[in-house]
């Protein structure tokens, strides 16, 4: 995106200071607004709906499917509703506090939409500590979760918000680790230069790389799932102990900013996942210029939207950890675990160097791995569909 | 007068007027919170200063980190919903009388005796593996030295959270 503003500034033959930090300014402030109103609020609209629909559809519901063709406007119904209601502040809550609290979480979420990437060249800014930038950014979230459950003034609330900061503070360290690892692998804190360092070949991904990033993928995948407030770590929101956890007592549209920041959040740790072990929006060369540019976009999206749905997928069939699990889960497995990731990693690149033919034989050998657990959790789900023994399955997500 | 000449004030206005909250304050909670916006404004001004990476350490250390560590500290502190655990505001008029002559002569001495040497703008390069380098060779022992004192933390927060369960 720099390079199109010097583009802009060289061909109108603005010169000075003024000219040009206003152009960076206005230019920036035009793709952040750009970038909220494009991808980030349709994308969290069509998700919440989407969501809904496959909730239903494992329920054996039907869920939303009245607004607009199958319900896929929902999202707009919905905000709008939101905006029409009453913003309520009870009257012993910290009226300050309770208002800020919603803008914070969105801003951490919101903020890490600037290192994303979407394509090869189209990104708002590669930041050189991308990876650290996007860790760094978002822990103003649980802030702004604490603010939120002390401002309310409500017992849920608070330990909402006590809950989700213990969890978030505490995830953040496997997290860290196993995007460690990946750094270590790529050379680099850029996400465009760990995309770079990928290929467009399941073989040449990190996932695949080596057997520590492919166990890491999965630490890493776990620990955002626990960092996002998602099943099965949403103790923070936990429906049936604290009514809806740090955001009970909000309502209208400051209820509708933890939504929006909730499902923003989906697509961020997807994308970041996508982006450590996934290949990012590497493509076979087969196209060049806008078209190039299109298939990376598709690829991206796509890689991203699966892990989406996975996300979504997991929520709706996997209970809710105890507090203790949770923390157990973290402290005694995670932690060490990913801290012999790295150790791994940096072993095994001092062993079989990059490139080697050793090193593309474990990777071949590490994709077949990969394709033969998918390959038994396909047939473990045909046997369980067939002793079911239901009358009749709803298979159809359109009926 | 330039748009980012605009930026710095803003900025420093954000790093300054929390500060007040925080010293001022009558409820720790909102101090605690006034204490955010601090630590962010500095991460802007470090990134003003072409620091991109310290600018990142800094919201990632003392806004994810230290920042939620004091309001656990805080939240968990008992009667912190009355007002009396506030500082109170003693021997008013003297001290200011003290920091007035203070910042005065500290004004004259160093605001006006002394010309700053004023670094030439050098364009915003990332300092991330200039740091890394520098951290792995030069200062190697510090660094080393670091995660020793870090370890033996580790430990004893170990032991003693330990001797409770007993």
């Amino acid at each position: 995106m720099q390079q199109l503003l010097d583009r802009f500034i060289e061909s109108r033959g603005w010169t000075g200071d003024w000219a040009i930090e206003l152009v960076y300014f206005l230019g920036m402030l035009f793709f952040a607004v750009a970038l909220l109103l494009v991808v980030v609020t349709p994308f969290t609209g069509i998700v919440s709906w989407a969501e809904r629909r496959i909730a239903a559809r494992m329920q054996s519901r039907v869920g939303p499917n009245r607004v607009g063709p199958q319900g896929i406007l929902q999202w707009a119904a919905d905000g709008l509703k939101c905006i029409l209601k009453e913003d309520l502040i009870p009257e012993d809550a910290d009226r300050i506090l309770f208002t800020a609290a919603p803008y914070l979480v969105f801003c951490g979420l919101f903020g890490a939409f600037a290192v994303l990437p979407f394509s090869e060249h189209l990104v708002i800014a590669d930041l050189d500590a991308g990876a650290f930038y996007v860790m760094a950014i978002t822990s103003l979230v649980p802030l702004g979760i604490i603010m939120s459950g002390w401002a309310s003034n409500n017992k849920w609330s608070l330990l909402g918000g006590m809950r989700s900061a213990a969890q978030i503070i505490s995830y953040e360290i496997p997290a860290a680790l196993s995007l460690l690892a990946v750094v270590l692998a790529a050379g680099t804190l850029s996400l465009q230069g760990i995309i770079r360092a990928q290929g467009w070949s399941p073989a040449d991904w990190f996932l695949f790389r080596n057997p520590f990033l492919f166990t890491g993928f999965f630490y890493f995948f776990v620990a955002n799932l626990a960092e996002g407030n998602r099943t099965p770590f949403d103790l923070p929101e936990a429906e049936s102990e604290l009514v809806a956890g740090y955001s009970t007592e909000y309502s209208g549209m400051r209820f509708a900013f933890f939504m929006l920041a909730e499902w923003a959040n989906l697509y961020v740790v997807a994308s970041v996942v996508n982006v450590a072990f996934l290949g990012g929006w590497n493509v076979p060369p087969i196209a060049e210029g806008v078209v190039l540019t299109i298939l990376q976009m598709v690829v991206f999206a796509a890689k991203s939207l699966v892990l989406v749905f996975v996300i979504i997928w997991v929520r709706w069939t996997l209970p809710r950890l105890r507090v203790d699990q949770m923390m157990l889960l973290c402290w005694k497995y995670l932690v060490p675990l990913s801290f012999l990731n790295v150790l791994g990693t940096a072993v095994w690149m001092m062993i079989v160097p990059e490139g080697s033919a050793a090193g593309r034989v474990a990777s071949w050998l590490l994709v077949l791995v990969g394709l033969s657990l998918s390959g038994l959790f396909g047939l473990r789900v045909r046997k369980n569909l067939k002793d079911a023994d239901v009358g009749r399955l709803y298979l159809n997500p359109f009926s | 007068m330039k748009p980012s000449d605009l930026f710095f004030v803003l900025l420093a206005l954000m790093t300054v007027a929390p500060a007040f909250v925080v010293a001022f304050s009558r409820s720790l909670v909102h101090s605690a919170f006034a204490l955010l916006f601090t630590l962010v404004g500095m991460a802007g001004l470090y990134g003003f200063l072409a620091a991109d990476f310290l600018a990142i350490l800094q919201i990632l250390l003392y806004v994810g980190g230290i920042l939620v560590l004091i309001l656990f500290g805080v939240l968990f502190t008992q009667k912190v919903y009355t007002p009396a655990v506030t500082t109170g505001r003693f021997a008013f008029a003297p001290v200011l009388l003290v920091g007035a002559v203070l910042f005065a002569v500290l004004f004259v001495v160093l605001g006006l005796g002394i010309s700053w040497p004023i670094a030439e703008a050098r364009p915003a390069e990332p300092t991330i593996r200039t740091l890394g380098n520098l951290l792995l060779s030069r200062h190697l022992l510090p660094f080393e030295a670091a995660s020793v004192v870090l370890l033996t933390v580790l430990i004893g927060a170990v032991a003693i959270a330990r001797k409770e369960l007993r």
